[in-house]
Parts: C-alpha cells; sequence; structure tokens
C-alpha cells in the first residue's frame, strides 16, 4: 500500500455486513431498492401462480359451460382478492421492467432520474391495478 | 491473446466463457416479446369491447393468433425460467438442494409449455 492511500492511518476501514432477517421491517430502502426487490417479488408470484393463470385460461377457452363455470369461480371475494394480487404484480413486473431495459440502455443512469422513475414506477402501476381492483369489485 | 484494450482497465483482461450473458439478453429480449404481446392483446379486447365465451374465443381461433399466443407463451416460460434460476441461485446455497430446484422447475415450465399448446389447440 502507498502512503498517500486514504486507507491509512487512524483510520479504520468500514465493516459493511448483510443485513439480518430479522432487521428486514425496519430497513429503509430509497424507492429504487424498493423498486428493485418488488419486482423479483412480483416475478416470484406470478412463476408460484402460473398453474392458476394457466388454468384460468384454460376454462375461458375451452367451452361456454366452462366459461360460465370460470365466470361465477371468479366471482367470490377471495378469487377477487387473489386475481387483484396477481394484476399488481404483473403491472409492478411490466413497468419497473420497462425501467430496467430503459436503464440497460443507459437512459436515466444519473442519481436525480433514476430516483425520479422509480417514483413513476409506483405513479403508474398503483393507481392501475387500483382501478383494476375498483373495477373487479364492481366500483366502477 | 486478446489485446489488453479489450478489458476493463489498462491492466485487467477480462475473460470467461459469457454463460451469463446469453441469460442476460434473452431475459430482455424475451420481456420485450411480452411487452408487446400484452399491448397487442389488450388492443385486441378493447377493439372488440366483446367479452362473452365467444368473443374471447374467438380471438384465438386463426393461426396467427395462436402462433403469436404460444411464442409469448414460450417467451414467457424462458423469461421465468432465468428469473427463478436467479432466485434460486441467490437465495439457496446447498449445491444438492439447488441443483433440485432448478431441475424441478425446468421439469415444471416444459410441462407448462405442452399444456400450453393443447390449451391453445383446443380453441
Amino acid at each position: 500500500m502507498t502512503p498517500s492511500s486514504p486507507l491509512d492511518g487512524a483510520r479504520r476501514r468500514p465493516e459493511i455486513r448483510n443485513i439480518h432477517v430479522t432487521q428486514i421491517v425496519g430497513y429503509r430502502l430509497p424507492p429504487a431498492g424498493l423498486v428493485s426487490i418488488l419486482h423479483r417479488i412480483s416475478g416470484a408470484a406470478l412463476f408460484l401462480f402460473l398453474p392458476l393463470l394457466l388454468w384460468l385460461f384454460d376454462q375461458s377457452l375451452i367451452s361456454e359451460l366452462s366459461f360460465a363455470r370460470l365466470a361465477e369461480f371468479a366471482g367470490q371475494w377471495w378469487v377477487k382478492l387473489i386475481l387483484l394480487g396477481l394484476i399488481w404484480a404483473f403491472l409492478h413486473h411490466l413497468v419497473a421492467g420497462i425501467r430496467y431495459l430503459m436503464l440497460d440502455l443507459h437512459v436515466g443512469l444519473d442519481p436525480g432520474p433514476a430516483r425520479a422513475s422509480a417514483l413513476a414506477v409506483f405513479a403508474v402501476s398503483v393507481p392501475l391495478a387500483a382501478a383494476a381492483g375498483l373495477r373487479l369489485f364492481g366500483v366502477i | 491473446m486478446a489485446t489488453h484494450s479489450s478489458g476493463i482497465g489498462r491492466r485487467r483482461l477480462v475473460v470467461g466463457a459469457h454463460y451469463g450473458v446469453g441469460g442476460f439478453l434473452a431475459q430482455r429480449l424475451t420481456a420485450v416479446v411480452l411487452a408487446l404481446y400484452t399491448l397487442l392483446l389488450v388492443a385486441l379486447v378493447l377493439w372488440r369491447r366483446d367479452l362473452s365465451y365467444e368473443g374471447w374465443a374467438s380471438l384465438f381461433v386463426p393461426l396467427w393468433m395462436k402462433a403469436l399466443t404460444l411464442i409469448a407463451l414460450a417467451a414467457l416460460l424462458y423469461h421465468a425460467w432465468i428469473g427463478v434460476r436467479d432466485i434460486w441461485m441467490d437465495y439457496v446455497q446447498p449445491t444438492g438442494i439447488r441443483l433440485a430446484l432448478q431441475t424441478v422447475t425446468a421439469l415444471w415450465l416444459a410441462y407448462c409449455a405442452v399444456w400450453s399448446v393443447q390449451i391453445l389447440w383446443r380453441v
């Protein structure tokens, strides 16, 4: 190490460790961090519910009867709740994904625009999901 | 031997088999396919304004729509494979368990691919 290194002398190197699982709830992420972890969670949720989604698609296409049965099944409040969750997951994954494609193309990499686009992801996905929810539960 | 100017920095030469690059690119290309298909499907549904069984099912009758939907579903399954594989690689350290989870994921997605064909060609 050269004498001019900033790590020299009395200054100690800061220790950086992973946070513990129990600290996750109290850990405040910046907007981009929140977009990131929700992108992963929404992707994982869409993967886990893939059999339900394919089954819904199947039942909607087989026959008039299966379509009618499906409409009845999807009319239950707990099914609507699951569907709303999946609609949000899809919207968040899509909008955040578009942001990542832009970042990959080196668009909006600076801290200011990156923070703004992270907030924009929520500004687009949350109202759209809310509108879908209101429609799903018959409010609009 | 590659020239030193192709690496990162003046001294370091970045080499490797580039195994990750294919997956990285495929994840982004499939994402674009999925976004475009979403636009198409939303546009078709809004244009038809018919959400009865007849209106919905007739969307998937023409071969071009079956083909586009199957391509989108294949893109979805490949996209899911890369994403879920990344999750296993990040959080599951024991090699045996990770390999088992990856195998189950791949087989499950392959099953879904066959299922997708059946769903589409029954219409």
